[in-house]
């Protein structure tokens, strides 16, 4: 089967109106006019299945998928309710959900899939899918938006579904329903007199357009944080469609966008926004945050056997046979043991005839330390080639922590500490991947003590290894 | 018109009334009342445990802690005479003011949309839509946002099904349900807590008009931190406890005022509370309750105090029927 692609993405706003009554405001009625314009170019494209992710269902345990092939119930929003039902009847596709959720799993993320009669789809998603696929004539699939996930989580869980999508050779479409600025009036409104609610709010919104005008979605994904910080109201879920949105299409910065419509529902900043992947040929992205490929965080929150960490484990032990297989790169040393020379059996073994540390004075000069592990060799994070020279993913971060905690082991065996390092000359073998990811962990660990710093691009190191640190720290008796 | 003054004026109104009619007995025979007032948590996983013929999935029991404490709450009321139960639910949330349901029966199948595996609840509830407007009507002279909902399709909240089942399960009183206005999330704890302590006061007065014996309850656990994953089996009770000892102390905390009387600090302290404790009384429905119950300065009863998915969940009881006999 050929590889599957995302063929477009669009944005729309969650709240009733531009379904039960678009005529009640000229706003209202450009949103719907922009909702019925998608709806034909999505007709009229390749697509073969619709993605949803929702802003209106939040989740606590970790994402849920709906799977319920044709579910059907009458929706009423519980602030609108006075605008009229919505019935629904949908054509969700559960082999793809059900695939979602597995590719959710191999990446360490918590997912399950939802398939109950009744299930209350929320507003968000019954709104993007009555009026963009009216006729139920291509498939979706719809998660919520979790609670409680961060940047990572979200993203990781955006790339499992382009997994599922490159696998089964689906001609996807991205969809993301929200809002842009979230602050609706408080009150009951004459619906002539909607606008947005303050000139902020709008002014905030233009420019989010004025990026997406310009394809720039990985920008506007970097700027979530503030997003949400300047016009978003609280309520259950942070800004976070732009993180999955950006993920699904490669953290890109070139797309081709148009706005088809941008306008006020109740207050909030409703747009309808098509997104291609065509390159509209402007640069690449400004600055970068770490892109992760897979989630290695907090969820096993009730014990260390669940399920999750044991998926987690798995993958680390493929990871370590793969390491421990690389038996061909260079012959293990034993320490050598001149006067002054500091060694520890809890720290790697050398890869030639020199020492873990050496002291001289009240200094102790440490020699280079990677990540490996004392006693398995294992790399945490993964090497960074296979027996071949091929090149593998790595988690520059794992790795990174990973040669701190060997540095503090050896320093420890000499009786001094990790908050007397006083010096620090870095090596890494690709600086442009793996500088800022080392910096977070650096931010958060020695970057607290604060030792000089020198990071130095090279071109390979002896074990496959992406890290590596020449340490000077202080003895205090 | 400031809120204050048109609540005020209600209150005027109200005892004017009464000094119309010569003769007090009367008078005070017609006047409502809230007998009592409860903080009555609403997680699915109760209902779930019990094993209702209306709830759809089934179980091996688990919150044992929490359920005795609302068998031992129902127990303790089943002799107050009481012609309706208000419930003000954190899981209907309105973002353009307070709303009332406004029809006379509610049947329908309520799924959670966080827990569908545990509550899946087959409901028929009536609706005293009389209180329910009166109620309204003064809120809205009061200077509230308010709306009430006609819209027969709309589903139920589940936090009120569940409620309402753990609180009544003959399910044989008309209820109130009035929802959570999010203005914490639009605003601060503080113009939330200034709403709710309106809307209580007006709730309290309203009551005392329309004649009629209440029972208040507000939906709502203490701290509100969750657990991110679910173990296989729901009722694991061995993976349950507080989600932090930060949360166990504010719990404490809280019930320790609510146990000695003091619920004028827990209004005071709400903001933080409501920060630190992520608190789901950010829904208001603790403040509402207070206020509605005339910030009551004897004990409550603690009929039970339970974790649920790391959440600090108490079913408490302020007995106002007993109170007000001890007071004579």
């Amino acid at each position: 089967m050929s590889d599957g692609e995302i063929i477009g993405s669009y944005i729309v706003p969650v709240h009733p109106h531009t379904y039960l009554v678009p005529e009640q405001n000229p706003g209202w009625t450009k949103l719907r006019e922009a909702f019925d314009e998608a709806a034909l170019r999505i007709k009229n494209s390749e697509a073969d299945l619709l993605i949803i992710y929702s802003t209106t269902w939040p989740s606590i345990i970790g994402h849920q998928i709906q799977a319920d092939p044709n579910p059907e119930w009458v929706m009423v929003d519980h602030d609108f309710h006075d605008l009229g039902s919505i019935p629904y009847s949908f054509n969700i596709d559960s082999e793809f959900a059900n695939a979602w959720n597995e590719a959710n799993h191999q990446r360490g993320l918590k997912s399950r899939t939802v398939n109950y009669h009744g299930f209350p789809i929320d507003v968000g998603s019954v709104v993007a899918l009555k009026l963009l696929n009216p006729d139920n004539s291509i498939p979706a699939v719809i998660v919520s938006s979790n609670v409680y996930a961060n940047r990572s989580e979200t993203s990781v869980m955006a790339k499992a579904c382009l997994d599922v999508v490159h696998s089964t050779g689906r001609k996807a479409i991205a969809i993301t329903a929200m809002s842009l600025s979230n602050r609706m009036f408080t009150e009951n409104i004459d619906p002539a007199d909607d606008k947005i609610h303050s000139l902020k709010d709008d002014e905030w919104n233009c420019k989010i357009l004025e990026l997406m005008e310009k394809g720039r979605l990985e920008d506007v994904g970097q700027l979530s944080r503030t997003i949400q910080k300047q016009i978003r109201v609280r309520k259950v879920v942070a800004f976070k469609p732009m993180w999955w949105l950006s993920a699904i299409n490669d953290n890109r910065n070139d797309l081709t966008g148009e706005v088809l419509a941008y306008e006020a529902i109740h207050g909030a900043g409703a747009a309808v926004i098509h997104l291609d992947p065509a390159s509209c040929g402007t640069g690449d992205k400004e600055y970068d945050e770490d892109d992760v490929e897979y989630f290695y965080g907090d969820r096993s929150v009730l014990d260390s056997n669940d399920s999750e960490t044991t998926i987690i484990d798995e993958e680390i032990e493929t990871i370590d046979e793969i390491t421990t297989a690389e038996e061909n790169g260079p012959a293990l040393w034993e320490p050598t043991t001149a006067d002054g020379s500091v060694n520890t059996d809890s720290a790697p073994k050398p890869v030639g005839a020199y020492p873990h540390a050496r002291r001289v004075g009240d200094l102790l000069y440490l020699s280079g330390v990677g990540p490996r592990q004392a006693v398995t060799n294992s790399i945490p994070g993964g090497p960074i080639h296979d027996e071949d020279g091929e090149p593998l993913d790595y988690d520059i971060k794992a790795q990174t922590q990973a040669v701190i905690d060997n540095i503090a082991l050896i320093l420890e065996e000499a009786g001094s500490s990790l908050d007397q390092v006083i010096d620090v000359t870095t090596f890494l073998v690709d600086m442009k991947r793996d500088f800022q990811g080392y910096n977070e962990v650096w931010a958060e660990t020695l970057g607290k003590i604060g030792p000089t710093r020198t990071t130095l691009a090279i071109r390979a190191l002896p074990t496959p290894i992406a890290v590596e640190m020449k340490v000077i720290a202080q003895f205090l008796e | 018109m400031s809120l204050s003054l048109r609540v005020s004026r209600l209150t005027i109104h109200a005892l004017a009334e009464c000094d119309k009619d010569p003769n007090p007995l009367r008078c005070d025979m017609a006047k409502g009342r809230i007998v009592a007032g409860c903080i009555a948590p609403h997680p699915p996983h109760l209902v779930y445990a019990e094993n209702p013929d209306q709830n759809e999935p089934t179980s091996e029991g688990g919150w044992e802690q929490l359920r005795w404490g609302y068998e031992r709450l129902r127990e303790s009321l089943s002799e107050i005479e009481h012609d309706v139960i208000v419930i003000l639910s954190p899981h209907w949330q309105t973002y353009v003011g307070t709303h009332f349901l406004g029809l006379e029966n509610f049947q329908s199948l309520s799924v959670d949309p966080v827990f569908p595996n545990l509550f899946r609840y087959h409901y028929d509830l009536n609706i005293d839509v009389e209180l329910a407007k009166q109620i309204h009507d003064n809120a809205e002279k009061a200077g509230l946002v308010v709306k009430m909902m006609e819209n027969p399709d709309f589903r139920v909240d589940y936090g009120t099904i569940t409620t309402g089942h753990l609180f009544n399960p003959k399910w044989d009183k008309p209820l109130v349900v009035i929802s959570s206005n999010r203005s914490t999330d639009y605003y601060s704890a503080e113009v939330m807590q200034e709403m709710m302590i309106e809307l209580g006061r007006i709730t309290r007065e309203t009551i005392e008009e329309s004649g009629k014996k209440a029972i208040i309850l507000a939906s709502n656990s203490l701290s509100h931190r969750h657990f991110t994953t679910e173990s296989e089996i729901p009722e694991d009770m061995s993976k349950e406890h507080i989600a932090s000892h930060a949360m166990h102390l504010w719990d404490m905390r809280i019930i320790d005022y609510i146990r000695s009387g003091q619920t004028q600090r827990i209004l005071d302290e709400m903001p933080e509370f409501i920060e630190q404790a992520i608190a789901e009384s950010d829904g208001g429905g603790l403040s509402w309750l207070i206020s509605a119950l005339d910030t009551p300065d004897y004990p409550a009863i603690l009929h039970g105090y339970g974790t649920i998915i790391g959440t600090g969940n108490a079913v408490v009881e302020w007995p106002c029927y007993k109170h007000e006999e001890d007071s004579q």
